[in-house]
């Protein structure tokens, strides 16, 4: 068999791996960093009406009990809905862990490997509690979003106003396109036609199934949105930009 | 010969895994048979899984006035009389048995409303009465009957190709083949033979045929010694693709017209209002592969020479969702979307209603121990078939071949096999390894097809099969003296050189079938003889070996109940 | 007439290379034609597997140009004209001639699957909606494409723990059935082992009927499993209920 396979292996055109995984190790790299890195500054988060989406919901901002950024007590929710959906899943351990790097690329030889079978990778199976989690953390980011609208001088759109309304929107498609989501909603039945409520579960689960075909794109959208309400908030906090006022 | 040959002893041995043979496989374990199937590729992947349309059954889920009454007289006048009336009562009555079966087994058929399996309108047939799954049903049908097999414990013998049929005395003893993998010999010995082996289309170049139905089950068992009846029947279907020519032939199913498709020819006239104004694109498949065939003929044909198939009229969704095969069959492999534009199609050679003569209730053949079932066997069809009776003719039959075998072996004792067949069957296997400079099997091949298609094609004359019978005569010639390179391991060249040999055998016996019978019936049309002709409708054609040669005799067609005649004859014409 | 050159495996278990054959092409035609082509012309004996060549069948699966297809629905148009185009056989079954290999470990864990069961008292009435799904799966034509890719078996061998992505569409197509009453969860766990499928979705991006795979089979599956051996709270909701089986299965 060896020879076979090394005759297959000389003569296989080499599929382009680089290029797919490249963007990702970039996007999810660049987020992390600046993920930590605002996460661990505790500061600028606040400005008018607007809270920033990596301290939602605030707590303790006056440091009674909690010395270090406020940003930390929160963060593992939703970091961990990210990192154990299904989607990213798929992108990390293609781009990160080369498990594989792509369909027709060998990986490394003789390297142990147990998928999601052993610790710590099997707690990916808590995925559906994440989702609980992000439910509430969706609330408060709501909450923060309709605030956005809400001056001191009464209601009024700021640009950062619609930057929250469009970021708790993507997140809100993100958390519906959930694989766990969509197999609470009905995707866990066998026969929607003989189940108490099986024809609501069964459009449900449609209705989710259809934004499901899209996770992936709201996974991105959803992230990008996320770092940039951060950022921007960061800006007119800091005072490095005036929020423009549009009514 | 003991411990020369890998050997085998089963009750009943199947040879082929179509829905035929799956079906006869389950029935004999059902039964208590040791029970072997064997087949040339791997399970799962026989002709069957390119069944699209349906299976027809009068459940009366869509119609409700429909009845085994109609689909018998359905069935009959489709092939003009010439059925064999028991066989297709026997269908007609136990086809929806044998649907709801499938569905027991895990089969899941499209749904009406009311939750009850879905029913569609083809060709000839009165009411909605094709079992569908969109236009996949051959793959439902073969899985679920693939997971009962494998569940019940059948033994599989996969990628095995069966070369003769072993007789002790004047009953069967088992039969001789080859493991395509390596090139070994294996010797079956059983009491029963149930041929489940499919059809002949690999003698046509334009054929929506696999590799594997190159006659095989016919030629064994006229090697046997078995009648074959109805050779001449050989069904056209209407509508393969045309364009391009890589894939001339490949099918396109006949839902296509049940669901609302029209044909139309250059000029955008609907032709079929010329052929059949009553069924117009739902007429038999004789009758619209005439028509098509005509209308390129005499000029009126696309540019690549066929019709106009075109279902666009139809929302994009519901022809993704009724069709999903054919959408993608030519957007990928014609660069035609079929939601916006129309197909081109034409005539292919598809089926044929000829084969093994067997009894209606028991399918056996006229030799002790075989049975045939399917494509196989001839009868049920007479001149024509109507779509969706091939999938509920392979479960009905099938089914009962596998009982009539099981029964057959349970009150035999099991057959010694004669070494001396066995030896020949070996030296002729390995002849074509011995001749240097002999012909290539595809060149012989491709030559075969080349007759066939231009000599006994849709219409015939007797100057083209008698010309005919002389190049087939000269291919045989030719066929003893192939010559093949490589080892015995896959080796393609070879098998084909087996192949031929029964291509070439079931040619001679269409070619000789049609040129003795001087009239039009069915799916056989002859120029010279355009009408339908009394004396001949009572009369089958029967193709027999006798000591090497070829004999052709005539025998009555049995004659039916004069209630069925009463049934047949009612509302002649209105339905 | 435009040519193509070919470099086809020719070789068994033993060992082997690529040959190079040039082939005319002609418009509209498939990788499979242009292998029928050598066949014809070269090579009597290229072991090639295929049957219905409409992509219907399964059977004529390989890896042309380093990506596994059906070479029946692999339009040589499709490819790029101006280089070799290499055709291999899959790489993760034994070769055992050319183009062919030994694919009978599926048959093998096809085995390990316990069929259709129905519910006692099945009425055999069910809706289109039930089914919508469970028919996605069943249009499996078993061309192990993605049986191939999946690194789990091609790079990992875990064959002997592993079902492979055919085999999940199998099960889903089984649990979701309306009318089964069996569970196949604990195989799925600990027998066809889909803790290793890492969702990484190469059998939904070789797929060649276009199933989704991942999204639609494994990922409920594994949901499915979660429900009945990882979840905390549904584990002490049927403690509670005092039932063995998750109530919907």
């Amino acid at each position: 068999m060896a020879s076979v396979g090394d005759a297959r292996l000389a003569d296989a055109p080499r599929e382009a791996w680089w290029p797919q995984v490249l963007p990702v190790v970039l996007v999810l790299s660049a987020f992390g960093v600046y993920a930590t890195f605002r996460a661990f500054e505790g500061a600028f988060y606040e400005w008018g009406p607007y809270l920033s989406p990596f301290y939602s919901p605030l707590i303790d901002a006056h440091h009674h009990y909690w010395p270090f950024s406020p940003a930390l007590l929160i963060l593992g929710g939703p970091l961990g809905f990210r990192v154990t959906c299904y989607y990213y899943r798929k992108a990390y351990y293609r781009a990160f862990f080369l498990d594989p790097p792509a369909c027709s690329v060998a990986e490394r030889p003789g390297r142990h490997y147990s998928g999601e079978t052993k610790f710590p990778f099997i707690l990916q199976n808590a995925h559906r509690y994440f989702l609980y989690l992000a439910v509430v953390f969706l609330a408060f980011l709501w909450h923060d979003a309709v605030r956005g609208f809400f001056f001191g001088d009464g209601m009024g759109v700021g640009v950062g106003s619609v930057v929250l309304l469009v970021n708790v929107i993507l997140l809100t498609l993100y958390l519906f396109s959930c694989h766990s989501l969509r197999h609470l909603a009905g995707g866990k039945l066998d026969c929607f036609s003989c189940t108490t409520f099986g024809c609501p579960r069964h459009s449900t689960w449609r209705g989710l199934s259809v934004l499901n075909e899209r996770h992936m794109l709201f996974a991105w959208l959803s992230l990008f949105s996320v770092g940039f309400a951060d950022f921007y908030v960061r800006l007119v906090s800091s005072g490095a930009i005036r929020d423009p006022r549009l009514l | 010969m003991n411990g020369k040959y890998e050997t085998h002893e089963h009750d009943v041995l199947i040879i082929g895994a179509g829905g035929a043979g799956l079906r006869a496989a389950i029935e004999a374990l059902t039964q208590g048979a040791r029970v072997a199937v064997v087949c040339k590729s791997l399970l799962g992947k026989a002709h069957t899984v390119m069944a699209e349309g349906g299976i027809a059954a009068a459940m009366a889920n869509v119609d409700q006035a429909d009845n085994w009454r109609v689909h018998f007289r359905d069935t009959m006048r489709g092939g003009k009389l010439l059925n064999n009336w028991r066989m297709a009562q026997i269908h007609a009555q136990e086809a929806s048995d044998r649907v709801r079966e499938l569905e027991q087994w895990g089969a899941l058929f499209d749904r009406t409303e009311d939750g009850r399996i879905l029913q569609r309108a083809f060709g000839g047939h009165t009411f909605k009465r094709l079992c569908h799954v969109g236009d996949r049903t051959g793959l439902e049908m073969i899985r679920t009957l693939q997971d009962r097999g494998v569940q019940m414990g059948f033994d599989v013998y996969m990628e095995c190709a069966v070369t003769r049929l072993l007789k002790d005395g004047e009953r069967i003893a088992g039969a001789f083949a080859y493991w395509r993998e390596n090139g070994r010999f294996v010797v079956f010995k059983a009491k029963s033979v149930v041929l489940a082996t499919g059809g002949i289309g690999k003698a046509w170049p334009i054929t929506s045929n696999s590799w594997e139905y190159t006659g095989d089950g016919m030629a064994l068992a006229y090697e046997a010694g078995a009648d074959l009846m109805d050779m001449e029947f050989v069904q056209f279907h209407p509508t393969g693709m045309v364009w391009p020519p890589g894939v001339q032939g490949i099918l396109v199913t006949e839902a296509v017209r049940g669901e609302g498709g029209t044909l139309r020819n250059r000029s955008g006239e609907r032709f079929m209002e010329r052929y059949d104004p009553r069924k117009m694109e739902l007429s038999t498949r004789d009758v619209v592969a005439r028509a098509i065939y005509t209308e390129v003929k005499e000029g009126r044909g696309t540019e690549h020479g066929g019709a106009f198939l075109d279902i666009s009229h139809k929302p994009p969704e519901y022809v993704k969702r009724k069709l999903p095969s054919m959408y993608h069959q030519f957007l990928e492999l014609a660069d035609v979307d079929i939601t916006k534009g129309p197909m081109e199609v034409g005539p292919t050679c598809h089926y044929m209603m000829g084969g093994v003569k067997v009894e209606a209730e028991t399918a056996a053949a006229s030799v002790a121990g075989l049975f045939a079932a399917g494509e196989a066997a001839a009868g049920l069809h007479g001149s024509n078939r109507l779509g969706g009776n091939s999938l509920s003719d392979l479960l009905v039959f099938g089914r009962i071949a596998g009982l009539a075998a099981t029964e057959h072996a349970k009150k035999t004792a099991m057959p010694t096999i004669d070494a001396g067949q066995v030896e020949a069957a070996e030296r002729e296997m390995l002849a074509p390894f011995e001749r240097k400079g002999g012909e290539s099997p595809y060149t012989v091949h491709a030559d075969l097809q080349d007759t066939m298609q231009k000599l006994v094609g849709i219409f015939r004359t007797e100057d083209d099969l008698r010309s005919a019978m002389t190049q087939i005569a000269k291919l045989k010639e030719r066929s003893q003296r192939l010559a093949v390179s490589g080892s015995r391991m896959f080796n393609p060249g070879w098998h084909l050189s087996r192949d031929l040999q029964a291509m070439l055998t079931v040619s001679e016996a269409v070619t000789r079938s049609a040129l003795a019978r001087r009239e039009s019936r069915g799916a056989h049309s002859r120029i010279d003889y355009p009408n339908l002709d009394a004396a001949w409708g009572k009369q089958h054609n029967l193709i027999a070996n006798r000591s090497g040669n070829m004999e052709l005799r005539q025998t009555p067609v049995i004659d039916m109940p004069e209630e069925l005649k009463l049934l047949v004859a009612e509302e002649k014409g209105a339905a | 007439m435009a040519e193509a050159v070919l470099k086809i495996f020719r070789g068994t278990s033993e060992g082997g290379a690529t040959a190079e054959y040039r082939v005319p092409v002609a418009p509209g035609m498939v990788v499979l034609d242009a292998l029928h082509h050598v066949q014809k012309h070269a090579a009597p004996d290229l072991a090639v597997r295929w049957n219905c060549k409409a992509g219907k069948c399964g059977s004529c699966s390989a890896e042309v140009n380093g990506r596994p297809r059906l070479t029946c629905k692999t339009r040589m148009d499709s490819l790029p004209q101006d280089q070799a185009i290499t055709i291999l056989p899959m790489k993760s079954f034994p070769v055992i001639k050319d183009l062919v290999t030994d694919v009978s470990w599926n048959y093998k864990v096809n085995k390990k699957i316990p069929p259709f069961t129905p519910r006692p008292g099945a009425d055999w009435k069910f809706s289109q909606a039930d089914i919508d799904r469970v028919q996605e799966f069943r249009k499996c034509i078993e061309c192990f494409l993605c049986q191939n890719v999946c690194h789990v078996v091609r790079d990992h061998g875990k064959q002997e723990q592993f079902g492979g992505p055919r085999f999940f569409v199998r099960v889903a197509g089984l649990e979701m059935h309306p009318l089964d009453g069996l569970s196949r969860t604990k195989l799925l766990k600990d027998e066809l082992g889909i803790g290793f499928c890492n969702i990484t979705k190469c059998c939904t991006e070789v797929c060649p009927e276009g199933i989704h795979i991942t999204d639609n089979a494994i990922i409920p599956l594994k949901e499915r499993v979660v429900d009945d051996f990882y979840d905390p709270v549904l584990r002490l909701v049927r403690k509670i209920r005092g039932a063995g089986k998750a109530a919907d299965h």
